[in-house]
Protein backbone atom coordinates (compact mmCIF):
# COMPACT_ATOMS: atom_id res chain seq x y z
CA UNK A 1 0.00 0.00 0.00
CA UNK A 2 1.45 3.51 -0.72
CA UNK A 3 0.66 6.46 1.05
CA UNK A 4 -1.52 9.19 -1.32
CA UNK A 5 -0.03 11.67 0.30
CA UNK A 6 2.73 12.67 -1.38
CA UNK A 7 1.17 12.48 -4.76
CA UNK A 8 0.61 16.06 -6.54
CA UNK A 9 -2.63 15.22 -8.34
CA UNK A 10 -4.64 14.21 -4.53
CA UNK A 11 -2.86 18.08 -3.18
CA UNK A 12 -4.40 19.65 -5.75
CA UNK A 13 -7.78 18.25 -5.42
CA UNK A 14 -7.64 18.62 -2.01
CA UNK A 15 -6.71 22.73 -2.36
CA UNK A 16 -9.55 22.69 -4.92
CA UNK A 17 -12.30 21.28 -2.27
CA UNK A 18 -11.15 23.90 -0.04
CA UNK A 19 -11.28 26.53 -2.19
CA UNK A 20 -14.73 25.40 -2.69
CA UNK A 21 -15.57 25.33 0.52
CA UNK A 22 -14.11 28.58 1.26
CA UNK A 23 -16.55 29.87 -0.84
CA UNK A 24 -19.53 27.94 0.24
CA UNK A 25 -19.06 29.42 3.39
CA UNK A 26 -18.73 32.93 2.16
CA UNK A 27 -22.06 32.80 0.77
CA UNK A 28 -22.92 31.19 4.00
CA UNK A 29 -22.03 33.94 5.77
CA UNK A 30 -23.74 36.79 3.15
CA UNK A 31 -26.47 34.73 3.07
CA UNK A 32 -26.59 34.55 6.71
CA UNK A 33 -26.65 38.70 7.29
CA UNK A 34 -29.37 39.55 4.57
CA UNK A 35 -32.03 36.61 4.68
CA UNK A 36 -35.02 38.30 6.94
CA UNK A 37 -37.71 36.37 6.86
CA UNK A 38 -38.10 33.57 9.26
CA UNK A 39 -38.17 30.54 6.60
CA UNK A 40 -35.28 31.47 5.19
CA UNK A 41 -33.37 31.97 8.01
CA UNK A 42 -34.35 28.96 9.16
CA UNK A 43 -32.77 27.07 5.65
CA UNK A 44 -29.68 29.39 6.07
CA UNK A 45 -29.18 27.93 9.53
CA UNK A 46 -29.57 24.69 7.90
CA UNK A 47 -27.29 25.12 5.24
CA UNK A 48 -24.43 26.83 7.38
CA UNK A 49 -24.66 23.52 10.00
CA UNK A 50 -24.33 21.65 6.76
CA UNK A 51 -21.13 23.24 5.16
CA UNK A 52 -19.88 23.32 8.46
CA UNK A 53 -20.49 19.53 8.97
CA UNK A 54 -18.89 19.22 5.02
CA UNK A 55 -15.15 20.99 6.62
CA UNK A 56 -15.16 18.28 9.15
CA UNK A 57 -16.37 15.69 6.40
CA UNK A 58 -13.49 16.75 3.79
CA UNK A 59 -10.87 16.98 6.73
CA UNK A 60 -11.57 13.14 7.89
CA UNK A 61 -11.56 11.88 4.14
CA UNK A 62 -8.31 13.41 3.43
CA UNK A 63 -6.81 12.46 6.59
CA UNK A 64 -8.18 8.99 5.74
CA UNK A 65 -6.50 9.25 1.74
CA UNK A 66 -3.17 10.64 3.19
CA UNK A 67 -2.74 7.49 5.31
CA UNK A 68 -2.99 5.52 2.37
CA UNK A 69 -5.39 2.76 1.95
CA UNK A 70 -5.85 1.14 5.68
CA UNK A 71 -6.98 5.27 6.68
CA UNK A 72 -9.83 4.64 4.01
CA UNK A 73 -10.48 1.42 5.45
CA UNK A 74 -11.27 1.80 8.59
CA UNK A 75 -12.99 4.93 7.69
CA UNK A 76 -15.40 3.31 5.99
CA UNK A 77 -15.66 0.43 7.85
CA UNK A 78 -16.74 2.52 10.98
CA UNK A 79 -19.27 4.34 8.77
CA UNK A 80 -20.81 1.58 7.65
CA UNK A 81 -20.95 0.60 11.52
CA UNK A 82 -22.88 3.70 12.23
CA UNK A 83 -24.87 3.41 9.02
CA UNK A 84 -26.18 -0.13 10.40
CA UNK A 85 -26.81 1.17 13.83
CA UNK A 86 -29.08 4.10 12.29
CA UNK A 87 -30.54 1.53 10.31
CA UNK A 88 -31.45 -1.36 12.79
CA UNK A 89 -32.75 1.31 14.93
CA UNK A 90 -35.37 2.69 13.05
CA UNK A 91 -35.94 -1.00 11.75
CA UNK A 92 -38.77 -3.03 14.10
CA UNK A 93 -36.63 -5.79 15.23
CA UNK A 94 -38.16 -8.28 17.70
CA UNK A 95 -36.15 -10.14 20.65
CA UNK A 96 -35.45 -13.49 19.01
CA UNK A 97 -33.11 -11.41 16.80
CA UNK A 98 -30.86 -10.13 19.06
CA UNK A 99 -28.08 -12.50 18.67
CA UNK A 100 -28.07 -12.56 14.99
CA UNK A 101 -28.00 -8.61 15.20
CA UNK A 102 -25.16 -8.67 17.61
CA UNK A 103 -23.37 -10.98 14.50
CA UNK A 104 -24.17 -8.21 12.43
CA UNK A 105 -22.47 -5.42 14.03
CA UNK A 106 -19.71 -7.31 15.95
CA UNK A 107 -18.42 -9.99 14.01
CA UNK A 108 -19.67 -9.86 10.16
CA UNK A 109 -18.91 -5.94 9.49
CA UNK A 110 -15.61 -5.91 10.92
CA UNK A 111 -14.79 -9.32 9.18
CA UNK A 112 -16.08 -7.82 5.48
CA UNK A 113 -13.68 -5.28 5.92
CA UNK A 114 -10.57 -6.84 7.19
CA UNK A 115 -10.97 -9.01 4.25
CA UNK A 116 -11.17 -5.90 1.99
CA UNK A 117 -7.83 -4.70 4.14
CA UNK A 118 -6.39 -7.78 3.17
CA UNK A 119 -6.90 -7.78 -0.45
CA UNK A 120 -8.89 -10.90 -0.70
CA UNK A 121 -11.66 -9.53 -3.49
CA UNK A 122 -12.60 -13.49 -4.09
CA UNK A 123 -14.08 -13.47 -0.44
CA UNK A 124 -15.30 -9.94 0.04
CA UNK A 125 -17.32 -10.41 -3.22
CA UNK A 126 -19.33 -13.08 -1.52
CA UNK A 127 -19.10 -12.95 1.92
CA UNK A 128 -21.97 -10.84 2.78
CA UNK A 129 -24.54 -11.58 -0.17
CA UNK A 130 -23.90 -15.98 0.27
CA UNK A 131 -22.44 -16.46 3.68
CA UNK A 132 -23.73 -14.03 6.18
CA UNK A 133 -27.15 -14.05 3.94
CA UNK A 134 -27.03 -18.17 4.67
CA UNK A 135 -26.08 -17.39 8.60
CA UNK A 136 -29.10 -15.03 9.31
CA UNK A 137 -32.06 -17.18 8.63
CA UNK A 138 -30.03 -20.31 11.02
CA UNK A 139 -28.95 -17.91 13.98
CA UNK A 140 -33.06 -17.12 13.52
CA UNK A 141 -34.39 -20.14 13.73
CA UNK A 142 -31.81 -21.35 16.48
CA UNK A 143 -33.68 -18.54 18.48
CA UNK A 144 -36.74 -20.51 18.03
CA UNK A 145 -39.59 -18.29 16.89
CA UNK A 146 -41.59 -18.42 13.25
CA UNK A 147 -43.23 -15.21 13.79
CA UNK A 148 -42.48 -13.07 11.25
CA UNK A 149 -39.38 -15.27 10.72
CA UNK A 150 -39.01 -14.06 6.54
CA UNK A 151 -39.84 -10.20 6.97
CA UNK A 152 -37.39 -10.61 10.55
CA UNK A 153 -34.17 -12.22 9.01
CA UNK A 154 -34.72 -9.91 5.23
CA UNK A 155 -34.89 -7.13 7.13
CA UNK A 156 -31.40 -7.62 8.70
CA UNK A 157 -30.14 -9.27 5.15
CA UNK A 158 -31.14 -5.50 3.84
CA UNK A 159 -29.35 -4.06 6.61
CA UNK A 160 -26.18 -5.83 5.84
CA UNK A 161 -26.15 -5.44 2.01
CA UNK A 162 -27.09 -2.00 1.65
CA UNK A 163 -25.40 -0.46 4.96
CA UNK A 164 -21.75 -2.93 5.12
CA UNK A 165 -21.78 -4.81 1.78
CA UNK A 166 -22.10 -1.71 -0.54
CA UNK A 167 -20.68 0.74 1.12
CA UNK A 168 -17.61 -1.65 1.65
CA UNK A 169 -17.13 -1.07 -2.71
CA UNK A 170 -15.97 2.14 -2.22
CA UNK A 171 -12.54 1.43 -0.56
CA UNK A 172 -12.78 -1.55 -1.86
CA UNK A 173 -11.60 0.30 -5.69
CA UNK A 174 -8.44 0.37 -3.89
CA UNK A 175 -7.89 -3.57 -4.62
CA UNK A 176 -8.21 -2.80 -8.26
CA UNK A 177 -5.37 -3.66 -10.54
CA UNK A 178 -6.03 -0.71 -13.65
CA UNK A 179 -2.31 -1.32 -15.80
CA UNK A 180 0.16 1.95 -15.78
CA UNK A 181 -2.12 2.97 -12.36
CA UNK A 182 -0.51 1.27 -9.52
CA UNK A 183 -0.97 2.75 -6.38
CA UNK A 184 -2.91 5.58 -7.56
CA UNK A 185 -6.54 3.88 -7.08
CA UNK A 186 -7.23 6.40 -4.16
CA UNK A 187 -8.11 9.05 -6.50
CA UNK A 188 -10.74 6.49 -8.46
CA UNK A 189 -12.26 6.59 -4.71
CA UNK A 190 -11.89 10.20 -4.37
CA UNK A 191 -14.11 10.53 -8.19
CA UNK A 192 -16.77 8.07 -6.74
CA UNK A 193 -17.50 9.99 -3.33
CA UNK A 194 -16.88 13.75 -4.85
CA UNK A 195 -19.15 12.91 -7.88
CA UNK A 196 -21.95 11.27 -5.65
CA UNK A 197 -21.49 13.92 -3.00
CA UNK A 198 -21.86 16.80 -5.55
CA UNK A 199 -24.57 15.67 -7.36
CA UNK A 200 -26.44 15.48 -3.84
CA UNK A 201 -25.02 19.03 -2.69
CA UNK A 202 -26.34 20.55 -6.36
CA UNK A 203 -29.19 18.89 -6.42
CA UNK A 204 -30.02 20.54 -3.19
CA UNK A 205 -28.58 23.64 -4.41
CA UNK A 206 -30.71 23.82 -8.04
CA UNK A 207 -33.78 22.34 -5.91
CA UNK A 208 -33.72 25.81 -3.12
CA UNK A 209 -33.17 28.14 -5.94
CA UNK A 210 -34.97 26.91 -9.09
CA UNK A 211 -37.33 24.19 -7.95
CA UNK A 212 -40.58 24.46 -8.93
CA UNK A 213 -42.42 20.31 -9.50
CA UNK A 214 -41.96 17.73 -7.11
CA UNK A 215 -40.36 14.47 -8.39
CA UNK A 216 -41.54 11.67 -5.71
CA UNK A 217 -44.06 13.79 -3.75
CA UNK A 218 -45.11 10.94 -1.98
CA UNK A 219 -41.29 9.61 -1.07
CA UNK A 220 -38.67 12.44 -1.41
CA UNK A 221 -40.80 16.06 -0.86
CA UNK A 222 -37.78 18.16 -1.07
CA UNK A 223 -36.68 16.50 -4.41
CA UNK A 224 -38.07 18.49 -7.38
CA UNK A 225 -37.38 18.03 -11.01
CA UNK A 226 -35.32 21.14 -11.49
CA UNK A 227 -32.88 20.02 -8.68
CA UNK A 228 -32.97 16.63 -10.34
CA UNK A 229 -31.66 18.04 -14.12
CA UNK A 230 -29.64 20.71 -12.84
CA UNK A 231 -27.70 18.35 -10.09
CA UNK A 232 -26.90 15.73 -12.35
CA UNK A 233 -25.89 17.84 -15.61
CA UNK A 234 -23.32 20.06 -13.40
CA UNK A 235 -22.46 17.16 -10.89
CA UNK A 236 -21.48 14.90 -14.80
CA UNK A 237 -19.77 18.45 -16.30
CA UNK A 238 -17.64 18.16 -12.42
CA UNK A 239 -16.93 14.30 -13.27
CA UNK A 240 -15.74 15.37 -16.81
CA UNK A 241 -13.62 17.82 -15.50
CA UNK A 242 -11.72 15.39 -13.13
CA UNK A 243 -11.08 12.70 -16.00
CA UNK A 244 -7.28 13.48 -15.71
CA UNK A 245 -6.89 12.14 -12.27
CA UNK A 246 -8.77 8.85 -13.45
CA UNK A 247 -8.28 5.86 -16.12
CA UNK A 248 -10.94 7.19 -18.11
CA UNK A 249 -10.94 9.43 -21.05
CA UNK A 250 -13.45 12.71 -21.03
CA UNK A 251 -16.12 11.20 -22.35
CA UNK A 252 -15.73 7.82 -20.31
CA UNK A 253 -15.61 10.14 -17.37
CA UNK A 254 -18.75 12.00 -18.54
CA UNK A 255 -20.83 8.40 -18.47
CA UNK A 256 -19.56 7.08 -15.54
CA UNK A 257 -19.90 10.02 -13.87
CA UNK A 258 -23.83 10.15 -15.34
CA UNK A 259 -24.37 6.57 -13.68
CA UNK A 260 -22.95 7.67 -10.27
CA UNK A 261 -25.24 10.37 -10.27
CA UNK A 262 -28.11 8.20 -11.09
CA UNK A 263 -27.29 5.49 -8.91
CA UNK A 264 -27.42 7.88 -6.52
CA UNK A 265 -30.59 9.28 -6.90
CA UNK A 266 -32.27 6.76 -6.83
CA UNK A 267 -30.59 5.19 -3.83
CA UNK A 268 -31.47 8.35 -1.86
CA UNK A 269 -35.09 7.49 -3.22
CA UNK A 270 -34.55 3.98 -1.61
CA UNK A 271 -33.49 5.16 1.56
CA UNK A 272 -36.43 7.66 1.62
CA UNK A 273 -38.99 4.89 1.27
CA UNK A 274 -37.72 3.23 4.04
CA UNK A 275 -37.43 6.58 6.60
CA UNK A 276 -40.84 7.79 5.38
CA UNK A 277 -42.50 4.40 6.11
CA UNK A 278 -41.41 4.90 9.72
CA UNK A 279 -42.51 7.99 9.95
CA UNK A 280 -39.30 9.61 10.19
CA UNK A 281 -37.61 12.69 8.26
CA UNK A 282 -33.43 11.93 9.33
CA UNK A 283 -31.85 8.40 10.30
CA UNK A 284 -30.62 9.90 13.02
CA UNK A 285 -28.55 13.07 14.60
CA UNK A 286 -24.97 12.21 14.06
CA UNK A 287 -24.20 15.39 11.45
CA UNK A 288 -25.41 18.82 12.37
CA UNK A 289 -27.56 19.80 9.35
CA UNK A 290 -27.57 16.81 7.52
CA UNK A 291 -29.25 14.16 9.73
CA UNK A 292 -27.94 10.54 10.45
CA UNK A 293 -24.37 9.23 8.76
CA UNK A 294 -27.20 7.00 6.56
CA UNK A 295 -28.87 10.10 4.74
CA UNK A 296 -25.11 11.35 3.99
CA UNK A 297 -24.24 7.90 2.31
CA UNK A 298 -27.37 6.84 1.12
CA UNK A 299 -25.95 8.10 -2.64
CA UNK A 300 -22.41 6.11 -2.13
CA UNK A 301 -24.27 2.74 -1.32
CA UNK A 302 -26.19 2.81 -4.52
CA UNK A 303 -23.26 4.27 -6.80
CA UNK A 304 -20.08 2.16 -5.43
CA UNK A 305 -20.76 -1.26 -6.67
CA UNK A 306 -22.35 -0.12 -9.89
CA UNK A 307 -18.81 2.02 -10.45
CA UNK A 308 -16.63 -0.48 -8.80
CA UNK A 309 -17.68 -3.45 -11.47
CA UNK A 310 -17.67 -1.03 -14.64
CA UNK A 311 -14.52 0.18 -13.51
CA UNK A 312 -12.93 -3.86 -13.26
CA UNK A 313 -14.94 -4.89 -16.11
CA UNK A 314 -13.61 -2.28 -18.57
CA UNK A 315 -10.34 -0.68 -17.27
CA UNK A 316 -8.50 -4.38 -15.41
CA UNK B 1 -12.87 8.79 36.90
CA UNK B 2 -13.87 5.41 36.10
CA UNK B 3 -17.38 7.12 36.30
CA UNK B 4 -16.82 9.65 34.03
CA UNK B 5 -15.05 7.43 31.49
CA UNK B 6 -17.74 4.51 32.25
CA UNK B 7 -20.39 6.94 31.23
CA UNK B 8 -18.88 8.29 28.13
CA UNK B 9 -18.69 4.55 27.18
CA UNK B 10 -22.05 4.40 27.77
CA UNK B 11 -22.95 7.77 25.57
CA UNK B 12 -21.32 6.92 22.87
CA UNK B 13 -22.58 3.19 22.66
CA UNK B 14 -25.83 3.79 22.96
CA UNK B 15 -25.72 7.11 20.96
CA UNK B 16 -28.17 8.29 23.57
CA UNK B 17 -30.60 11.73 22.98
CA UNK B 18 -31.16 13.35 25.95
CA UNK B 19 -34.53 15.48 25.58
CA UNK B 20 -34.95 17.58 28.38
CA UNK B 21 -38.28 18.53 28.25
CA UNK B 22 -39.98 19.69 31.15
CA UNK B 23 -36.49 20.60 33.58
CA UNK B 24 -32.79 21.62 33.18
CA UNK B 25 -29.57 19.09 32.92
CA UNK B 26 -28.48 20.64 36.33
CA UNK B 27 -27.72 19.75 40.03
CA UNK B 28 -31.67 20.22 41.68
CA UNK B 29 -31.98 18.01 44.39
CA UNK B 30 -34.08 15.25 42.10
CA UNK B 31 -36.21 11.61 42.69
CA UNK B 32 -35.91 10.45 38.70
CA UNK B 33 -38.28 7.58 38.01
CA UNK B 34 -38.48 5.66 35.28
CA UNK B 35 -39.75 2.72 32.99
CA UNK B 36 -37.44 -0.39 33.52
CA UNK B 37 -37.14 -2.70 30.37
CA UNK B 38 -33.37 -3.44 30.61
CA UNK B 39 -30.45 -3.48 32.51
CA UNK B 40 -28.93 -0.84 30.37
CA UNK B 41 -31.90 2.01 32.05
CA UNK B 42 -29.87 2.82 34.84
CA UNK B 43 -26.95 3.67 32.96
CA UNK B 44 -28.39 5.30 30.42
CA UNK B 45 -29.99 7.28 32.56
CA UNK B 46 -27.23 8.14 34.69
CA UNK B 47 -24.62 8.75 31.87
CA UNK B 48 -26.71 11.63 30.35
CA UNK B 49 -26.90 13.77 34.15
CA UNK B 50 -24.21 15.82 33.96
CA UNK B 51 -20.91 14.74 35.62
CA UNK B 52 -21.42 17.22 38.74
CA UNK B 53 -24.98 15.87 39.25
CA UNK B 54 -24.30 12.41 38.36
CA UNK B 55 -21.79 12.22 41.54
CA UNK B 56 -24.49 13.07 43.36
CA UNK B 57 -26.99 11.13 42.17
CA UNK B 58 -27.60 7.46 43.69
CA UNK B 59 -29.31 4.76 42.25
CA UNK B 60 -32.03 2.66 44.25
CA UNK B 61 -31.38 -1.15 43.26
CA UNK B 62 -32.19 -4.35 44.25
CA UNK B 63 -30.35 -5.88 47.08
CA UNK B 64 -30.86 -9.61 45.96
CA UNK B 65 -29.71 -8.94 42.32
CA UNK B 66 -26.79 -6.55 42.65
CA UNK B 67 -25.20 -8.89 45.64
CA UNK B 68 -25.11 -11.55 43.48
CA UNK B 69 -21.73 -11.46 41.98
CA UNK B 70 -18.51 -9.57 43.17
CA UNK B 71 -18.10 -7.52 40.13
CA UNK B 72 -21.83 -6.69 40.05
CA UNK B 73 -21.20 -5.86 43.87
CA UNK B 74 -18.28 -3.69 43.27
CA UNK B 75 -20.19 -1.72 40.52
CA UNK B 76 -23.03 -0.98 42.25
CA UNK B 77 -21.21 -0.19 45.29
CA UNK B 78 -17.89 1.71 44.66
CA UNK B 79 -18.66 3.36 40.90
CA UNK B 80 -22.71 3.76 41.42
CA UNK B 81 -22.70 4.29 44.76
CA UNK B 82 -26.28 2.03 44.75
CA UNK B 83 -28.81 2.06 47.27
CA UNK B 84 -29.19 -1.52 47.59
CA UNK B 85 -32.86 -2.44 49.46
CA UNK B 86 -34.67 -5.69 50.32
CA UNK B 87 -37.19 -5.65 47.68
CA UNK B 88 -38.21 -9.12 48.26
CA UNK B 89 -39.26 -9.90 52.15
CA UNK B 90 -39.60 -6.47 53.61
CA UNK B 91 -40.38 -6.31 57.28
CA UNK B 92 -40.23 -3.31 59.84
CA UNK B 93 -36.69 -3.72 60.21
CA UNK B 94 -35.69 -3.80 56.58
CA UNK B 95 -37.50 -1.19 55.73
CA UNK B 96 -36.31 0.49 52.50
CA UNK B 97 -37.57 3.75 53.35
CA UNK B 98 -35.33 3.77 56.14
CA UNK B 99 -31.66 3.71 54.07
CA UNK B 100 -33.96 6.23 51.18
CA UNK B 101 -34.44 8.91 53.10
CA UNK B 102 -31.66 9.76 54.73
CA UNK B 103 -29.92 10.17 51.03
CA UNK B 104 -32.25 12.46 50.05
CA UNK B 105 -31.95 14.64 53.59
CA UNK B 106 -28.28 14.08 52.67
CA UNK B 107 -28.78 16.18 49.54
CA UNK B 108 -28.36 13.82 47.41
CA UNK B 109 -30.80 12.74 44.01
CA UNK B 110 -32.34 9.18 43.47
CA UNK B 111 -32.93 7.27 40.61
CA UNK B 112 -35.71 4.47 41.15
CA UNK B 113 -37.65 2.21 38.65
CA UNK B 114 -40.92 2.19 40.63
CA UNK B 115 -42.13 -0.76 38.52
CA UNK B 116 -39.93 -3.27 40.61
CA UNK B 117 -38.17 -5.30 37.90
CA UNK B 118 -37.98 -5.26 34.35
CA UNK B 119 -40.75 -5.81 32.25
CA UNK B 120 -40.80 -7.68 28.75
CA UNK B 121 -44.27 -6.68 28.02
CA UNK B 122 -44.78 -3.26 26.31
CA UNK B 123 -46.68 -1.67 28.65
CA UNK B 124 -45.48 -1.14 32.22
CA UNK B 125 -46.23 -2.44 35.18
CA UNK B 126 -47.86 -0.54 37.80
CA UNK B 127 -45.96 1.47 40.19
CA UNK B 128 -44.76 -0.41 43.27
CA UNK B 129 -45.81 2.26 46.72
CA UNK B 130 -42.09 3.40 47.05
CA UNK B 131 -42.08 6.53 45.06
CA UNK B 132 -45.64 7.57 47.46
CA UNK B 133 -43.99 6.47 50.73
CA UNK B 134 -40.36 8.79 49.41
CA UNK B 135 -42.75 12.27 48.04
CA UNK B 136 -44.59 11.86 51.20
CA UNK B 137 -41.38 11.91 53.59
CA UNK B 138 -39.72 14.76 51.19
CA UNK B 139 -42.48 16.60 49.97
CA UNK B 140 -40.02 19.78 48.60
CA UNK B 141 -37.68 16.97 46.68
CA UNK B 142 -38.79 17.44 42.63
CA UNK B 143 -40.19 13.92 40.89
CA UNK B 144 -38.82 13.44 37.30
CA UNK B 145 -40.47 11.26 35.16
CA UNK B 146 -38.31 9.79 32.54
CA UNK B 147 -39.30 7.61 29.78
CA UNK B 148 -35.96 5.31 27.92
CA UNK B 149 -36.46 4.09 24.68
CA UNK B 150 -34.89 1.47 22.97
CA UNK B 151 -32.87 0.34 25.85
CA UNK B 152 -35.08 -3.21 25.75
CA UNK B 153 -33.84 -3.81 21.98
CA UNK B 154 -30.53 -2.85 22.53
CA UNK B 155 -29.95 -5.68 25.93
CA UNK B 156 -33.44 -7.20 26.16
CA UNK B 157 -34.36 -9.27 29.57
CA UNK B 158 -32.05 -12.26 29.75
CA UNK B 159 -29.65 -11.55 27.21
CA UNK B 160 -26.03 -10.58 28.06
CA UNK B 161 -24.14 -9.04 24.89
CA UNK B 162 -25.58 -5.68 24.09
CA UNK B 163 -26.33 -4.66 20.43
CA UNK B 164 -25.07 -0.81 19.76
CA UNK B 165 -28.72 0.57 19.15
CA UNK B 166 -29.66 4.33 19.41
CA UNK B 167 -31.52 5.13 22.69
CA UNK B 168 -33.21 8.19 24.20
CA UNK B 169 -33.98 9.61 27.39
CA UNK B 170 -36.59 11.89 27.81
CA UNK B 171 -37.13 14.12 31.04
CA UNK B 172 -40.65 15.26 31.84
CA UNK B 173 -41.86 18.05 34.02
CA UNK B 174 -41.17 17.50 37.82
CA UNK B 175 -44.38 16.46 39.84
CA UNK B 176 -44.90 16.69 43.29
CA UNK B 177 -47.23 15.29 45.83
CA UNK B 178 -50.53 16.94 46.16
CA UNK B 179 -51.96 17.48 49.52
CA UNK B 180 -54.16 14.88 50.79
CA UNK B 181 -53.60 13.17 47.44
CA UNK B 182 -54.35 9.55 48.13
CA UNK B 183 -51.67 6.90 47.33
CA UNK B 184 -53.33 4.91 44.34
CA UNK B 185 -54.24 8.12 42.63
CA UNK B 186 -50.43 9.57 43.09
CA UNK B 187 -48.76 6.08 41.60
CA UNK B 188 -51.22 6.34 38.51
CA UNK B 189 -50.35 10.10 38.02
CA UNK B 190 -46.74 9.56 37.85
CA UNK B 191 -46.83 5.97 35.84
CA UNK B 192 -49.15 8.74 33.35
CA UNK B 193 -46.56 10.80 33.28
CA UNK B 194 -43.83 8.63 32.59
CA UNK B 195 -46.26 6.75 29.37
CA UNK B 196 -46.98 10.20 28.16
CA UNK B 197 -42.94 10.79 27.87
CA UNK B 198 -43.11 7.82 25.45
CA UNK B 199 -45.76 9.61 22.96
CA UNK B 200 -42.96 12.62 22.39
Amino acid sequence: MKAFSLDPQMELLGVGIFVLLLIASTIGLILKRTVKSDRSREVVVNLNARINAWWVMIIIFFLAMATGGIGSVILFGLTSFLALREYTTLTPTSRADHRAIFWAFFIITPLQYVLIGVHNYGLAIIMIPVYAYLFVPIRNVIAGDCKDFLARSAKIQWGLMVCVYFVSYAPALLLLHIPGRDGQNGKLLYFLVCVAQMSDVLQYVFGKCFGRHKIAPNISPNKTIEGFFGGVTVAVLIGTGLYWITPFNPWQAALMALVIALMGFCGGLVMSAIKRDRGVKDYGATIPGHGGIMDRIDSLCFAAPVFFHLTRYFFT
Amino acid sequence: MIAGLLAAGVRHFTGVQARWFGCDPDTTQRVYFANHTSNLDFLVLWSVLPSNARSQTRPVAASDYWRGGSLRFFLADRIFRGVLIERKKVTRSNNPMDQLVPVLQGGESLIIFPEGGRTTETDMRPFKSGLYHLAKAMPTVDLVPVYIDNANRALPKGEFLPIPLLCSANFGTPLRLLPDEPKDIFLMRARAAVEALAKT
